[in-house]
């Protein structure tokens, strides 16, 4: 499929960030058109556009909204239905590999703020805030005077436009835990806590940000709303599978020629990818790569033709998570890249449960002493043994994620693995292999 | 054993950090005090939202742009005016990584090790300056000029290796390239960074994240928010669709009485066909019409709805269980509305609008 920007179109102009220039590429003009709708009708427009997050998970943007308990016309409110509603925008961008929503908000923060207003509207919210990584000042600094220059032009606080419609926006800037992404955990950091996830349900959409109905959308979901209401849900559907449509945001990094950020139709395959990137380096050839970031299990070169969907890559055994795509080729070693990662896992595990707590630091023990070739035969099947002891038993999905990689590399790279044990382990395996001098910090 | 790459010989191993606060008489006595600004200061964040806990982690990197470090009187200040004990705002700081447990040098330099970057030479390049600094990961040259720190993915993959210093961008870093700015910084220079502002420092940086202005005079300020960088690999994409003349379908145009802003010149994404002549709002009633249940809702509901617990990774082949800990950390529950809680840029402007 061809390049598509959408979302990135705007990205190349001269001072993309200020609203003068977003203003003069159609800027807010969705706003007025979605303050001229009720908010019933917008949130059937985003479900018909078929419109899924962007965060990783795929969750259908218009379902997520209508979740939101409105008091209906005439009766008496009470309960969640009574609170007030809050909209949450998950900017931690923090999943390895993953790099879309710190340019979007460098290059075009209004489109976000745009989509903010709309979604806020709505499900009728009056509150609305930005979870910034804290790491990410640029994106901070720019997204904070947009934000300035939306309330001097009416497009944010009292009266919007004068549709009679309220909202304040708050930017918030975290502080370096990737496990504030998760959507509960981010909850808890915003009210002031350590970012630990929270039991599920009840669900965020009844009681959420300070107890009260909350939708929590990730950057690229909400900037892709104002586009929603512009071209209509039709046009929307024009990009890739009906199951999974829009633009998506394609981010190529590692062995590739011209790394950087691919704006295509949802469903676009790697191969396609690969070429609009210039291919991996010259004289190399691409040995694993991630669809969706470190916590979607690897993906090989078997896998070059299959659509990058949610449902397709899920179909192919992993997940399009964040659409980062990591790619690696035949002179890294997959076992070194698997004990970083963990290692990341073993340091961003919030601690709250056992199997990843614990899990993950045992996890890089064994991967350490691999990659140190004194592992033994009995370590392969204790790594398998551990993730089957994390996957499905550890309270969110970091734990969960922790062990794609491992799973997936022992399953596709097991050679890998074997090589780097001594002769005499190998020999326990009936199996000789001789190890190739690769590494990732070689 | 397998502490963060980098780290000093028996420093915390996985996880969490636990080391200790530095408290000691001679870093204490050197402290600028926290004033009275610094309280007022703490109040407005706190009035920027509905419930005052939410400022805490502002309100500590406040403390941080005032004394370089999550210090003992810093926790002191925010569980006072925040009514926590100090033991509630220590176990808060000592969750994030930003928040330092010793004073910061005036840069904080960080490398991603992470693995996109440590194949890039990430590793070398943090392995190069701990050699030149004499440091490991979080510690300080003895001149005070830097701490340096292995950093986790940093959310610029396409540009690794990557440096910050102070958070600010120095991408497609080499072991040279690298050594070279920070022997720059140790000099007292300000190297600029390939994508970002111009380098305060970071405590200036700290009073940003915390919600304030770090310039001083509005001409500062403006230069930074729009500082650009050298971004090629931001505009691959684009550049790339420019060159083939590929573009995104055009949008249906507007329909009548539809606003439309578009005063400047045409272009791809934005010409209208006609295909449809229908406008948001038509297409928004025939959305009403047709079923609510899209396929794409469905499936999105089969295979993520938040029940089945599939999200990141693997979908979950099991029942949760074995999980000993209670729902939920002290769920905050008050539902008190959002009583006009100051954005935190100025409300001034506000007034204005
Ligand atoms: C460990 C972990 C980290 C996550 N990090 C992010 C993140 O940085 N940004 C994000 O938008 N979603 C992240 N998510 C997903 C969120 O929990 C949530 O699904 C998402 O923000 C919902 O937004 P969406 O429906 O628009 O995708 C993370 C999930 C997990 C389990
Ligand atoms: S799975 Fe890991 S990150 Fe998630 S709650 Fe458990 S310890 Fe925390
Ligand atoms: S791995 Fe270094 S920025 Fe992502």
């Amino acid at each position: 499929m061809p390049l598509a920007p959408v979302l990135t179109s705007r990205w190349a102009e001269p001072q993309s960030w200020r609203l003068s220039t977003y203003e003069r590429l159609d800027g807010y003009t969705a706003l007025r058109t979605a303050l001229g709708m009720s908010p019933d009708e917008l949130v059937s427009l985003v479900k018909d556009s078929g419109l899924r997050g962007r965060g990783g998970a795929g969750f259908p943007t218009g379902m997520k909204w209508s979740f939101i308990p409105q008091p209906k016309p005439g009766e008496t409110r009470t309960g969640p239905a009574a609170m007030p509603k809050y909209l949450v925008v998950n900017a931690d961008e923090g999943e390895p590999g993953t790099c879309k929503d710190l340019p979007l908000m460098m290059a075009d923060p209004h489109s976000l703020i745009e989509g903010v207003v709309i979604a806020a509207y709505a499900i009728r919210s009056e509150l609305a805030v930005i979870y910034v990584r804290g790491e990410a000042v640029h994106a901070h600094r720019r997204l904070v005077d947009a934000v300035r220059e939306a309330y001097a032009a009416g497009y944010l606080g009292t009266d919007i436009l004068g549709s009679g419609y309220d909202l304040e926006l708050v930017v918030h800037a975290g502080a370096g835990a990737y496990i504030c992404g998760e959507e509960t955990a981010l909850l808890d950091s915003l009210e002031g806590y350590r970012g630990q996830p929270r039991l599920k349900p009840p669900f965020p959409a009844v009681a959420g940000l300070y107890g009260a109905p909350t939708v929590i959308n990730n950057v690229e979901t909400l900037a892709s709303v104002p586009f929603v209401v512009r071209g209509g849900s039709d046009w929307f559907k024009e990009f890739g599978p009906e199951k999974s449509p829009g633009p998506k945001i394609y981010s190529l990094s590692g062995r590739v020629v011209r790394p950087g950020q691919y704006e295509a139709p949802m469903g676009t395959t790697m191969r396609e990818l690969l070429e609009m990137a210039g291919g991996v380096r010259p004289g190399h050839q691409l040995k694993f790569w991630t669809p969706g970031g470190s916590s979607t299990p690897y993906f090989t070169p078997e896998h070059l033709d299959v659509p990058l969907d949610f449902d397709s890559v899920a179909a192919a055994g992993s997940m399009l998570g964040t659409t980062a795509l990591m790619v690696f080729d035949e002179t890294d070693s997959i076992v070194e890249a698997t004990l970083r990662f963990t290692e990341f896992y073993a340091h961003e595990s919030c601690g709250k449960c056992t199997p990843c707590r614990e899990g993950t630091y045992w996890l890089v023990q064994i991967l350490d002493r691999l990659v140190h070739g004194r592992g033994t035969a009995a370590d392969l099947d204790l790594l398998t043994d551990t993730c089957d002891n994390i996957l499905g038993r550890s309270f969110c999905a970091l734990g969960d994620g922790a062990t794609s990689c491992i799973s997936s590399s022992l399953k596709y790279f097991r050679d890998d693995y074997v090589a780097l044990l001594p002769p005499e382990e190998q020999a326990r395996l009936g199996r000789s292999l001789r190890l190739e001098p690769v590494g990732v910090a070689s | 054993m397998s502490a963060l790459p980098g780290s000093a010989e028996g420093t915390a191993v996985t996880g969490l950090d636990s080391s200790p606060v530095d408290a000691s008489p001679e870093t204490l006595a050197e402290l600028p005090p926290l004033t009275e600004q610094t309280r007022l200061e703490a109040r407005e964040i706190i009035a920027r939202y509905p419930q005052p806990r939410s400022a805490l982690l502002p309100m500590l990197h406040l403390v941080q742009s005032y004394q370089g470090y999550v210090s003992p009187e810093g926790v002191a200040l925010c569980a006072e005016e925040l009514g926590l004990t100090k033991a509630e705002v220590g176990a808060v700081a000592t969750f994030y990584t930003m928040y330092k447990r010793r004073p910061t040098g005036r840069h904080l330099v960080s490398v991603c090790t992470n693995t996109l970057c440590s194949v890039l030479g990430g590793q070398r390049i943090f392995d190069a300056l701990a050699a030149d600094l004499g440091v490991h990961h979080d510690e300080t040259a003895p001149d005070g000029s830097i701490t340096l720190e292995h950093a986790e993915c940093l959310a610029a993959c396409d540009y690794a290796p990557v440096v910050t210093v102070d958070y600010e961008f120095y991408d497609q870093q080499d072991v040279d390239s690298a050594r070279t700015l920070v022997a720059a910084l140790r000099r007292g220079e300000k190297p600029h960074p390939t994508r970002g502002a111009p380098l305060t420092d970071f405590r200036g940086v700290s009073r940003q994240l915390a919600g304030f202005d770090q310039y001083g005079d509005e001409a500062t300020r403006r230069a930074a928010i729009d500082a650009e960088g050298a971004i090629e690999p931001t505009l691959a994409g684009l550049r790339l669709a420019a060159e083939r003349g590929e573009a995104a379908p055009p949008m249906p145009g507007p329909g009548p009485g539809q606003p439309s802003a578009d005063t400047g010149e045409p272009r791809e994404t934005v010409r209208p066909s006609g295909r449809t002549g229908e406008t948001p709002g038509e297409e928004a009633a025939d959305a009403r019409v047709a079923a609510a249940d899209t396929p794409a809702e469905r499936a999105g509901a089969e295979q993520t709805h938040p029940d089945k617990g599939a999200e990141y990774g693997q979908p979950r082949g099991r029942q949760r269980a074995g999980t000993e800990n209670p729902p939920a950390t002290e769920p905050a529950t008050g539902t008190t509305p959002p009583t006009s809680p100051s954005p935190n840029p100025p409300r001034a402007q506000n007034q204005e609008a």
